[in-house]
Formats: structure tokens, C-alpha cells, sequence
């Protein structure tokens, strides 16, 4: 047992926890003050009198008020951004190649989930369980999820990718959007064949819906409850542990060595005796069981999941992964958690800053303007590298 | 197998001499069409019929004869059998419609190899163009969607319909290069998802910009939109020569659907001249330089970013001209036909035709609209009908009845386009009519 613990690189496992925090923290508090800084400014002005008219309260307490729950939720999308994307930028560290498919892998392992957990409640299995079982059934449907999202991943390379490496850039992704496309369809005629419909609903069992509620604060004539969800804990929990995970992985094992060697130079790593095919399939294997836990975590947290769930949180998670310089791990847990925040931030306020001309449905475009930003600006993200195209 | 193919081309080198298929052309066009005319609803007839295109494109025959044919059929033959089932005349019009836009987004996937995802951005912009200045839209800015009082006047008389034809191409090229300019540095596969994004954003854009000005009517697409002015004599004099061949008269709709489908006809012809010429031109040649090598090309000094800046403006003209004649045709927009399903739909006919031949664009177009409004719903008829009926699979003795209505082709076009892409990608690259030039050169080198 000694000799287990001392092989284990304990550097490895506190760092990224470490980056977790500091990252949660600093997205939080930059986006808090320029927030808090925006209210000041227009408190005077035609927005803040028309917040004033229409709830009673000045813009600026409303944004204090509303300021930490924002955060939360912020971090918990954020954390699942930061698990689609490390399957986008592992991926594209090993093969400079976008995997436009990986959004129905995550897609295919939500809807594993959601079917394993309507699967036991027609077995009367949940609701009716212990907290503890309850739990474990989570852990298992996650378990399922990552299973067959991982094979998935793998056999997709296999099929669709692999017979066009070395083609042209442009030819791979361009196969790769059919794949997604495939899968999209793929997903709804299996399951409107097998169940009718192709709108899922996770089944509520457990506590994972209760709230738990920190203090009450007065807001005018309502009162405001400062709480987080208990699933939202569980999706920040099961990342974090996903994400610390696969740096130990990469970062202090053989394999991790030989994954990062193949993604420094794909022939000299095969020299050096490494099984170049192998290790490409073990990289898409890693990031679709990561994209697929995701998945169940997206359902947990949103409840309500169809065929094309994949496609805006892929989008999004891609843009974190470039947010965060592509092909760089810290990068993607930083760019999730920064796009997370970004995100959740415009959809709390954009609406009461421009007096409701511009509200939440803006949110998805959001994004989008801050990917196009990042690659004319800063194209290698925040924490990548300058790397000029490979010839 | 060889055996075959080689008895075949010995019966194509035999049927392609002399006059034989000059000939072999005529029948075909003859029969298929009094196949069409005499049975309206026979989807085989009619495929038929458009195989002749193919014979008169394949065939070695006098040029002038090819476009007297062309024009006789498309012009001459088409409207007549399609006022007999005026579906035929939609069929071609979507073809021509999609045979525009594909060519547009060849000129940026085909000739200039910049992957383009968010195209339909671009057609959404030259039919919301239309769709605000040929409608009601401008007197109803402070309204709410959906509360027009009655008699709000039209903003345009509807003859600027032709004007903004021009229009369109022009303010679409526009937003191409304001597109173009911040991404056209970034580098191919980024390309792709930054123009998804903007075509994300446009559809967006439209969805949401019914407050705090109502420009586009929100989700609920602006309609009414103007068509241009058909005058009452035209429709007498059309009822009176062509009353006989077709049997009844027409009525103004039907004959609307037909000008649209002669507009969209020589629309395409121009467009088709406009790619022809631009492929062998001085900039056609850049952009295959670029396509090809980016660092060669600038080292033979082809200003890169202006071309590439080209390419795109030229490409996004094509789709604004077909969305302001679509807005036109259809009276009415909405943000759902601009969604990333269009764009992907026409990258697929790009890839399937052949990347960035003219020719191989337009079968794709064909292919995949003919498979969309004719072979999947088709296959959707069938299925309701076996639905409806008492067979059962025999050996698993599963009754149709029981399948599930979910199980409907027609909306399973995702799975088709994804198909197309993959199968494509892997076994033909080059698409079903290869471009000129790439069967010239040696087979691709590897870049790894």
C-alpha cells in the first residue's frame, strides 16, 4: 500500500484542483466587478429608471442580489463546457483536426443515460431507493453513458476518419460533419423506433432536485433565495474529479507520455516504437467517455434532452476549447469555466443593462462573437502557444 | 467486371457517332415528354424526361445544337407539362434555386478552398432584404409581430422586385467582405466553425429583432411579400395560345409559379456564365493557386487576402440574388429556412457534384433536391400507405401497422446529407463529375 501511494505523483493531482479554484474564482470575481462596475454606471441613467418602474428595485441592488447565484450557475455549465471540450482539444492536440462529430457523442451518451435511468424506474427500481443507492444508480448510468459514448468514439474514428488521414484538411471535417449529421438523425429514428418519441425526460429520484438554500435576502416586496442545486454540486463534483483524472492520466502516466508524444510528432513518437494507431484510438476513446459523462451531467442539470442536444453545447465547448488555446488542457478547464461564466453573465443581465431590448436569447450568439473575437485577436487562445501551421 | 465496362464503352463510343445521338437525344426528349404529358403524376416519367439534360450534356454533339435543345426543353417543354402538374415546375425551380446557391458556395468551397458552413446566412440576407422593403414591414417598425392593421400600405411598388435582384447580390457581397475581412486570416478548419457561428448568428438575428425595432416580424417571418407585377393581358394572352395543349386555363398563381421558374432558369444561365468565365479567368487561377498551396501562391504574388476576400463576396452575391428571388416566389420568410440544415444541404450537393466543377455542382443540386421532394416523400407516402393497409413483414411477422409514426423519411434528411458527406469523403472524393483540372493533375500528395 506505501509503495502504491508513493508511485502516485500527488504534484499532478493538487495542480489542476488548483488551477480549478483559482480559475472559478478569477472568472468569477473579473465578471463580478465588471458587473457591479456596468450598474454604478448606468444607474443614473434610462436603464436603471426603467429597472427602477418595472421591479421596484434600483439596478444596482438587483445586480448584487442576483450576482452569486449567476456565478453558480456560471460555474456549473462552465464545468461541463471544460469536459466537452478536452474531447475536442485532445483530440485536436493528436490530429490537428476538429471532430465536429463530438457533440453527438455527448448527445449519444446523455440519451445512454437518460434510457438507463428510465430503464430502472419501469423496473421500479428508482424512485423507491435509498439515498445512497440512488447515488450509486447515478454513478452507474454515468458509467453506461461513458461506456458505449467511448466506443462510439472510437469506431467513428475508425470507420469515417481513419481512411482519410493524410488527406487534405478540409476532407476530414468536412466527414466529420456528416458524422454528426448521421448521428443526429442516427439517435432520433432509434429512439422514435423503440420509444415513440425522441424528446427524453430525465425521471427525478434522490435529493439530486432539492435546493439547497444558503440565507434569504428582501428584495423589495419578494424575497430572493441565495441557494445552489444539489445536482448542480454533483455536475461540479463529477467534472472536477473527470478533469483531475485526465491530467493524472496524461500528465504522469507512460500512456499520458505517449499521447503527448504523438501529439508532438506523429512519426518520431511511431520510431520510438509507440503504436501510432493505437494511441489515436485511445485518445477518442478517452474523450468520448469524457464527452459522454457529460452528457448525463447535461441531462441532470437540464432535465429535458432530444436528438440535437449536442449541437449548441458542442459549439460552445469547441469555442472554449480555442478560448482556451486548442489542443491545451489547462486551456480547455479554462476556457469552460471562462465561456461558462461569459455566458451565464449576459443571459442574467444583458436584459435589465439594455432595458430589455437585448435579452437571454442572445446568449447563443454570445458565444459565438467571443470565438470570432478570440481567433482574430488572440488565435492561440489564452494559454496556447504561437504555433504557425504545420506544412 | 472489366469486361463490362469495356462492352460498355464500346456501345458508348458506337452510339456516340456521327448522328446517332442526335437521334437517340430527340426520341428521348420526345417520348419522355409524351410519357409526362400523358401521365402527370408519374414521378418515373419525369425522371425520365430530366435525363435527357444529362444525355445532351454527355453527348458529343454541336454546341449550337446543345443549346437550342436546352432551351427548347426547359423552355419550351417544361412549363407546358408543368402547368399539367404543377409540382414538376416546383421540382425545377428548388433545383435551379439550389443549383445557385451551390454554385455560389463553390466559388468559396470549390475554387478558393475556404470551408464555408454558415452559407445560408447570406441567402437569408438577400430574402430578408426583399422581405423588408417589398412588404408591409417598414410601417409596422413600433408594432408588436403579428398585429398589422389593416390596409397598411406596401413600402416599394412591386416592379423594384428586378432592382433588388441587382440589390441583393450587391449587399450580400457587402456583408461577405465585412464577414470576410476579420476571419478570412484565421486559418481552414477554424474558417468552417467561425462561419457556422455567423450563420448561427444571423438566423438569431432574425429570430429575435422583432423588438426593440420590429425589422424582421421574430419567428413568425414577414408575409405578405410583393411578387413582381404580371399584367392582366399576359394572362389572357398565355390562357389563349397554350389553352389547348394544356386543357383548362391557368389561373394567375399557376402562372406566377411559372414566371418564377423562367426567372430562376435565366438566373442560373447568368450565373453559370458568370462561374465559367471567373474559373478560367485571371482571379479563377489565383484561387486555385490559393486552393492549392497558400504559401506558393503567395510567393507568386497572388494578393492572398484580397482574393480570398473575392472569392467570398462573389459566393455570397449568388445566394442574395436567390433569396430575393425566393422571397418573392414564396411571399414569405422565416428565420427556419436559413437554419445550418440549408448550409450543410448545399455543401452536400457541392461535395457530391464534385468540388468546384460547374457541372458536377448543378447534379448535385439536382440529386439531392429530386431525393429530398420526390424519392424520401415518396418513401414517406409508401410507408402511410402500408401503415394504413393490413400488411405485415412475413419471417419476423411485424404488422406495418404498428410502426411507429415517428418512422417519417421525409424529415430524415439529416441522416441522408450525412450519408452523402461521409460515403463521399471516403470513396469519392472528387464527387460524381470530377472538376477539369483535378483530373489533370497527379493524385493527391499526402500533407502530413
Amino acid at each position: 500500500m506505501k509503495r502504491f501511494l508513493e508511485t502516485i505523483n500527488v504534484r499532478e493531482l493538487l495542480q489542476p484542483l488548483a488551477q480549478m479554484i483559482l480559475f472559478s474564482l478569477g472568472s468569477g470575481a473579473v465578471l463580478s466587478v465588471i458587473v457591479i462596475l456596468l450598474a454604478l454606471l448606468l444607474d443614473q441613467t434610462a436603464a436603471g429608471q426603467f429597472l427602477l418602474e418595472r421591479n421596484k428595485v434600483t439596478i444596482l441592488t438587483y445586480t448584487l442580489v442576483n450576482l452569486p447565484q449567476v456565478v453558480l450557475d456560471g460555474l456549473t455549465i462552465g464545468f461541463v463546457y471544460a469536459a466537452i471540450a478536452l474531447g475536442y482539444t485532445m483530440v485536436y492536440g493528436v490530429l490537428e483536426f476538429i471532430n465536429f462529430a463530438h457533440s453527438e457523442i455527448f448527445a449519444v451518451g446523455a440519451f445512454v443515460g437518460v434510457e438507463f435511468l428510465i430503464l430502472l424506474k419501469s423496473f421500479e427500481i428508482i424512485p423507491a431507493t435509498s439515498l445512497f443507492m440512488s447515488y450509486l444508480w447515478l454513478i452507474a448510468a454515468i458509467l453506461a453513458a461513458m461506456f458505449v459514448a467511448g466506443l462510439l468514439a472510437v469506431s467513428v474514428e475508425r470507420i469515417a476518419y481513419r481512411p482519410l488521414r493524410g488527406a487534405p484538411r478540409l476532407v476530414p471535417l468536412i466527414s466529420a460533419i456528416g458524422v454528426s449529421f448521421f448521428l443526429q438523425d442516427a439517435i432520433r429514428l432509434i429512439e422514435s423506433l423503440t420509444t415513440g418519441q425522441f424528446h427524453r425526460i430525465i425521471p427525478s429520484f434522490g435529493n439530486f432536485d432539492e435546493r439547497l438554500v444558503f440565507s434569504k435576502i428582501a428584495l423589495g416586496a419578494s424575497t430572493i433565495e441565495l441557494g445552489i442545486q444539489v445536482k448542480s454540486i454533483i455536475v461540479i463534483v463529477a467534472a472536477m474529479l473527470m478533469l483531475i483524472g485526465l491530467n493524472y492520466l496524461v500528465n504522469a502516466t507512460k500512456v499520458g507520455r505517449a499521447i503527448r508524444a504523438v501529439a508532438q510528432d506523429r512519426s518520431t513518437a511511431s520510431l520510438m516504437g509507440i503504436d501510432v494507431n493505437r494511441i489515436i484510438s485511445l485518445t477518442f476513446l478517452i474523450g468520448g467517455t469524457l464527452g459522454g459523462a457529460a452528457g448525463v451531467l447535461y441531462a441532470l442539470k437540464f432535465t429535458r434532452i432530444d436528438p440535437f442536444v449536442g449541437f449548441f453545447p458542442g459549439l460552445k465547448a469547441f469555442t472554449a476549447a480555442v478560448l482556451g488555446g486548442i489542443g491545451n488542457l489547462t486551456g480547455a478547464l479554462l476556457g469552460g469555466i471562462v465561456l461558462g461564466m461569459l455566458e451565464t453573465f449576459a443571459g442574467a443581465y444583458m436584459s435589465a443593462f439594455t432595458m430589455g431590448a437585448a435579452g437571454a436569447e442572445y446568449k447563443d450568439i454570445f458565444a459565438f462573437s467571443i470565438l470570432i473575437l478570440v481567433l482574430i485577436f488572440r488565435p492561440h487562445g489564452l494559454m496556447g502557444e504561437n504555433v504557425t501551421q504545420k506544412a | 467486371m472489366s469486361k463490362i465496362s469495356q462492352l460498355l464503352n464500346n456501345f458508348m463510343q458506337k452510339i456516340g457517332q456521327g448522328y446517332t445521338p442526335y437521334f437517340i437525344t430527340l426520341l428521348h426528349i420526345v417520348i419522355g415528354a409524351s410519357l409526362v404529358y400523358a401521365s402527370p403524376r408519374s414521378t418515373i416519367s419525369f425522371l425520365f424526361l430530366l435525363v435527357a439534360m444529362a444525355e445532351i450534356y454527355y453527348f458529343k454533339m454541336r454546341t449550337e445544337f446543345k443549346i437550342i435543345a436546352v432551351i427548347i426543353l426547359m423552355l419550351g417543354i417544361m412549363p407546358i407539362l408543368g402547368l399539367r402538374n404543377i409540382f414538376y415546375l416546383e421540382v425545377i425551380f428548388q433545383i435551379s434555386v439550389f443549383s445557385a446557391l451551390a454554385l455560389g458556395l463553390n466559388i468559396v468551397v470549390g475554387f478558393a478552398g475556404l470551408l464555408n458552413l454558415g452559407y445560408a446566412a447570406f441567402y437569408a440576407v438577400g430574402a430578408y432584404l426583399w422581405g423588408f422593403f417589398g412588404s408591409q414591414q417598414f410601417y409596422l417598425l413600433h408594432e408588436t409581430p403579428g398585429t398589422a392593421p389593416v390596409g397598411t400600405p406596401f413600402f416599394l411598388p412591386q416592379d423594384y422586385f428586378y432592382l433588388f435582384l441587382i440589390l441583393g447580390a450587391i449587399v450580400a457581397a457587402l456583408i461577405g467582405l465585412l464577414l470576410g475581412l476579420p476571419v478570412l486570416r484565421v486559418r481552414g478548419d477554424y474558417l468552417a466553425i467561425v462561419t457556422l457561428g455567423f450563420g448561427e448568428v444571423i438566423r438569431v438575428l432574425a429570430n429575435n429583432l422583432d423588438k426593440p425595432l420590429n425589422l424582421t416580424n421574430g419567428p413568425q417571418g414577414i408575409t405578405p411579400i410583393q411578387r413582381p407585377s404580371l399584367s392582366p393581358e399576359v394572362l389572357d394572352g398565355f390562357n389563349s395560345l397554350f389553352n389547348g395543349l394544356i386543357g383548362r386555363k391557368v389561373s394567375e398563381g399557376e402562372l406566377y409559379n411559372v414566371f418564377f421558374y423562367i426567372l430562376s432558369l435565366l438566373i442560373i444561365a447568368v450565373i453559370i456564365l458568370i462561374a465559367r468565365n471567373l474559373e478560367d479567368s485571371k482571379i479563377g487561377r489565383a484561387w486555385t493557386a490559393i486552393r492549392e498551396d497558400e504559401t506558393a501562391a503567395i510567393a507568386m504574388g497572388i494578393p492572398l487576402v484580397k482574393m480570398k476576400l473575392a472569392a467570398f463576396a462573389v459566393g455570397a452575391s449568388f445566394a442574395g440574388t436567390m433569396g430575393v428571388l425566393v422571397a418573392a416566389s414564396r411571399t414569405f420568410v422565416s428565420p427556419e429556412s436559413f437554419s445550418f440544415m440549408q448550409s450543410i444541404g448545399v455543401l452536400t450537393m457541392v461535395i457530391l457534384g464534385g468540388v468546384g466543377s460547374i457541372p458536377g455542382v448543378i447534379l448535385g443540386a439536382a440529386v439531392v433536391t429530386i431525393l429530398n421532394l420526390q424519392i424520401l416523400q415518396g418513401f414517406s407516402l409508401y410507408l402511410s400507405e402500408l401503415r394504413q393497409s393490413d400488411a405485415v413483414i412475413p419471417l419476423i411477422n411485424f404488422a406495418w401497422r404498428d410502426l411507429s409514426t415517428q418512422l417519417d423519411p421525409a424529415k430524415y434528411q439529416r441522416l441522408l446529407f450525412g450519408l452523402i458527406l461521409i460515403l463521399m469523403m471516403i470513396f469519392r472524393p472528387a464527387g460524381l463529375i470530377p472538376a477539369e483540372r483535378r483530373k489533370r493533375q497527379p493524385a493527391e500528395t499526402k500533407s502530413e
